[in-house]
């Protein structure tokens, strides 16, 4: 019966995430970032997301979408110009603060990026473990999410055990773990083939419906006229369509 | 901190059971390197015992007139034992020569005959000293050769053997600083292939530890599980060397015993066992911790 196991879904997914309230806005103030060997990557970018919001990056590759990732999760620093992250200004932190940072935000990969050598079960559990979370509290947490995702049976499966769609899963639940007020996913379904795509943007969407700010980034058409949500398009490393309802559109 | 600690070696732990194969290819690599190194530490043992044996056959005597009374030979001896290059000063008594002689030319009726003809004993009363360094027979010569002594004194031995002296002092100079420059040498190509090894193993991992930062992985928590491989590394490649090291010690021994007299390595090396085991700890424990800090750290820099 998937309407009560989507239900039952739902449940776990509330209790676990309207706990805390999002207040976190994502500002860019006159970004750019040039790259000494490839150019301009993005060029006096500004824009803010306010919490809550459903985003999506459009635009070709090498756009620069990946780039204003990069940019958000502090992987990169801006040539110019300002970001802030709720009370963090990203291209401020240091080594030592940013893993702190980091936990505030889940970021999900095209690659999916899960431990080789560890299950489904520990590559989630990891994201809490880093965190110095108290062992009683990761053991409850994590089959829980597990759940969430749809991959209670498969905890003690290692990443090779487990199809692209399931990893993405695993991933999107490593995100998820620690609450954060972002989820932020690159090209999340590119490995992907449409009917697990699918299966990803439901649950992001799920995710997003229950406070969590989530920025998309993607160049697959279907997926961003499905949405109908917030659109961003960048092309050569500048923003040149900020719509409330989007459609996929590039001239 | 307690947690996070605990945890560091529980994935360290983890880790090294699950990349099983690269412990083991480390653990090989090191465990060579470990051997290489015992060897040295036991080629030290050797060459040092070489010298010492050479050394040991090293003196000079001398050869004080009959008129000498034991008294003054005597204080001679406590002046010689106070020099600080002066290891040992034997004396022998005019009637202890006698006696050896008589000894040794017992089957001589000739000799002993003529011996015991005369009235006064004709053999000098000696002193033999030994240095502490070959080198430093010079000095002492110098000494005996001084003027107020030389009433005293008869002949010295050093002045007849000089030459013989100063080759045997440059062999066991030369034995004991070529052993010490093949043992730091070899020692750091033992050192610089672990590194490399263990390098090429945490090179492996670049992805994993790029991923444990994205999740919000402090460096230390990232490094942590790596040092502790590391140390797992360095002590079961410790332990297997020695086991592997101790037949081969067996077997040759009782060459090097022909080689060297009153040299026994394999003795040696049980006696020292303990030692030798802490030494290869160290040294495996410590090169396994600061390769991996090293290889690790280029993979933390953003």
């Amino acid at each position: 019966m998937p309407s009560s196991r989507g239900y039952k879904e739902k449940n776990i997914l509330e209790s676990f995430c309207s706990i805390w309230y999002n207040s976190l806005v994502i500002v860019f103030q006159g970004v750019s970032k040039h790259y000494s060997d490839r150019g301009v990557a993005l060029e006096d970018v500004s824009l803010q997301i306010d919490p809550g919001e459903f985003v999506s990056l459009a635009g070709r590759s090498g756009a620069g979408k990946s780039t204003v990732i990069k940019l958000l999760i502090g992987e990169e620093r801006p040539s110019k110009g300002r970001i802030f992250f709720g009370q963090y200004e990203v291209n401020k932190l240091n080594d030592g603060e940013l893993p702190a940072f980091r936990r505030h935000v889940g970021v999900v990969f095209q690659d999916f990026r899960l431990l080789p050598a560890k299950t489904a079960y520990e590559n989630v559990a990891f994201a809490l473990e880093v965190a110095g979370r108290p062992a009683r509290e990761i053991a409850e947490l994590v089959p829980q999410v597990l759940d969430m995702v749809g991959l209670g049976d498969k905890m003690k499966n290692f990443p090779s055990e487990l199809s692209g769609g399931e990893r993405q899963r695993v991933a999107i639940a490593r995100a998820m773990i620690h609450r954060p007020e972002v989820v932020i996913a690159d090209e999340p379904t590119g490995n992907l083939d449409p009917f697990h795509t699918f299966e990803i943007i439901k649950l992001l969407e799920k995710i997003n419906e229950l406070g969590t700010t989530v920025v998309l980034a993607t160049h697959d058409r279907e997926v961003i006229n499905n949405l109908e949500r917030r659109v961003i398009t960048l092309d050569k490393g500048r923003v040149i369509r900020d719509e409330k309802k989007g459609k996929y559109i590039l001239v | 901190m307690f947690t996070i600690i605990s945890r560091i070696f529980h994935f360290g732990a983890k880790n090294f059971w699950r990349n099983g194969w690269l412990s083991t290819a480390t653990i090989a690599i090191m465990t060579l390197a470990l051997m290489m190194f015992v060897g040295l530490i036991m080629f030290g043992v050797v060459t040092h015992a070489a010298a010492n044996s050479i050394q040991d056959k090293i003196d000079i005597s001398v050869y004080f007139n009959t008129n000498t009374s034991e008294d003054q030979i005597l204080s001679i001896q406590q002046s010689l034992k106070g020099l600080s290059q002066v290891a040992s000063v034997d004396y022998t008594s005019q009637d202890q020569a006698l006696a050896t002689f008589q000894k040794n030319h017992s089957s001589d009726q000739t000799i002993s005959q003529a011996i015991s003809a005369l009235d006064t004993n004709p053999l000098e009363a000696s002193l033999n000293v030994k240095a502490k360094d070959p080198s430093e027979y010079g000095a002492i010569n110098s000494y005996l050769t001084s003027a107020n002594l030389a009433p005293y004194i008869d002949t010295i031995s050093y002045a007849q053997n000089q030459d013989v002296i100063t080759r045997l002092a440059t062999i066991v100079r030369d034995v004991n600083v070529g052993g010490w420059v093949v043992i730091v040498f070899l020692a750091l190509v033992a050192g610089l292939v672990v590194f490399n090894t263990i390098r090429l193993a945490i090179y492996s991992n670049r992805d994993e530890i790029g991923i444990m930062r994205v999740v919000g992985a402090s460096n230390s928590l990232v490094r942590g599980p790596y040092i502790v491989e590391g140390v797992f590394w360095g002590g079961i490649a410790a332990v297997v060397s020695l086991i592997l090291v101790a037949p081969v010690f067996w077997f040759v021994s009782p060459y090097l015993g022909q080689f060297i007299p009153g040299l026994n390595i394999f003795q040696y090396f049980y006696t020292h066992i303990i030692q030798l085991f802490l030494y290869q700890l160290l040294f495996g424990v410590l090169i396994g911790m600061f390769s991996s800090f090293w290889a690790v750290q280029r993979y933390l820099k953003n």
